[in-house]
């Protein structure tokens, strides 16, 4: 079975490398999830997949609908602009719910900063308690 | 010759992206802890939503463009509840 | 600003957001997608969401091509980072003093902080209005609030007020 339609050298060629870069952007960021040591470094690598990975293989299939039905097809932006909106929200939150865990077991991700720390460089296992919310409005 | 690019492409890409499901599964199992699997669970599932993307330039019809959003959109609150139960204990307050 | 059209632009959004998916334009789809939009803008007056005023439409767009550069740019750089040796690299967590407190603001700044790969927003606490993000690989320890503070807050001030 090939449904494939017959498109323009430079048609095919374009989709076949976007393709390929989107999946291996989402393979890249797999790994990442599978390598990285702490979870704070874990939570970077899908966003590889959920970014530029899902933008180059929604822009072939934008390229490929559009070149094969001979009319814009650009429905898939709507998958792009779900996507982009809704990731950040579920990592953030994520994130906040491994701080509070962490908390609660007695090791502050955060214990290192403070007013006249700005950078910590690595996870020191302390405990204590920052001030304030820690979510985002709006989020 | 250009179906033949395609067709290569598409078929290398859906590799990567399967191995890609594998090591996001592969996280779920191995944890270590709650918030590992959740987001080793996002990962699967953005991973499948570019799976069935592929499969739809692959099979010609837009019919998998709609089953991808649903799957963007489920997923998308099954993983905020699961992360909003790791914060809270509780789903719905 | 009306009784009738309270959030102008989300309703905007709506709509293209009904035509897009319908893939048509016909009056049918437009009348439609015109009365999704006025009553979703109205559940938003029910739950209390705050004023959206777009100043500047034209700084978004400047908006779009930074946070594109950016995202191009760091997708770049965590892949090279997932695939070299993983002693190369000093994870960890910064605190940047923001100046911006408007909630449309600070929602905008936590999708492009967390959207782009290899940094992630953290903490923020609204009394002293401070953000904490955590960065895959940091390469200075002043330039990523630096960064945050030049590349996106003046910009998002002028957008959102």
């Amino acid at each position: 079975m090939n449904a494939l339609a017959d498109l323009p050298p430079w048609a095919s060629v374009m989709t076949s490398l976007l393709v390929l870069v989107g999946s291996g952007l989402a393979l890249v960021g797999s790994i990442g999830l599978v390598r990285f040591k702490t979870f704070y470094e874990r939570v970077h690598a899908p966003t590889l997949g959920s970014t530029l990975g899902l933008f180059c293989i929604l822009a072939a299939s934008m390229l490929y609908f559009s070149m094969a039905q001979t009319r814009a097809v650009v429905h898939e932006i709507l998958i792009g602009i779900f996507v982009t909106t809704t990731t950040p929200v579920t990592f953030l939150l994520l994130v906040q719910a491994s701080v509070y865990r962490d908390r609660f077991e007695g090791s502050d991700p955060l214990a290192g900063l403070g007013e006249d720390r700005a950078v910590v460089k690595t996870l020191v296992p302390s405990s204590g308690i920052a001030n304030g919310s820690t979510a985002p409005p709006g989020c | 010759m250009s179906i033949f690019v395609l067709t290569v492409a598409l078929f290398i890409s859906k590799v990567f992206l399967t191995l890609a499901v594998a090591t996001a599964a592969y996280r779920i199992l191995r944890g270590p802890r709650a918030q590992d699997r959740v987001l080793g669970m996002d990962t699967l599932y953005v991973n499948a939503m570019l799976l069935l993307l592929v499969f739809g330039i692959g099979s010609g019809t837009t019919l998998y463009f709609e089953v991808a959003l649903v799957i963007g959109l489920l997923g998308f609150v099954a993983t905020l509840t699961l992360a909003k139960f790791l914060l809270r204990g509780e789903v719905i307050e | 600003m009306n009784a009738w059209l309270p959030f102008p632009v989300i309703s905007a959004m709506l709509l293209g957001t009904w035509l897009l998916l319908n893939e048509s334009w016909s009056a049918a789809n437009v009348l439609f997608g015109s009365a999704v939009a006025v009553l979703g803008a109205w559940v938003l007056v029910r739950l209390d969401a705050p004023a959206l005023i777009l100043r500047r439409l034209w700084l978004a767009l400047e908006l779009g091509r930074r946070v594109a550069v950016d995202m191009a740019r760091s997708n770049a750089r965590v892949a090279r980072l997932v695939l070299k040796d993983k002693r190369a690299r000093t994870p960890g967590f910064v605190r940047i003093g923001l100046s911006v407190r408007s909630h449309y603001s600070l929602a905008v700044l936590a999708c492009i902080i967390t959207a782009t790969p290899g940094t992630s927003w953290v903490a923020y606490e609204p009394v002293t209005n401070v953000l904490v993000i955590h960065v895959l690989d940091l390469v200075d320890d002043d330039d990523w609030g630096v960064i945050v503070l030049v590349r996106y807050e003046g910009i998002l001030k002028e957008i959102f007020g």
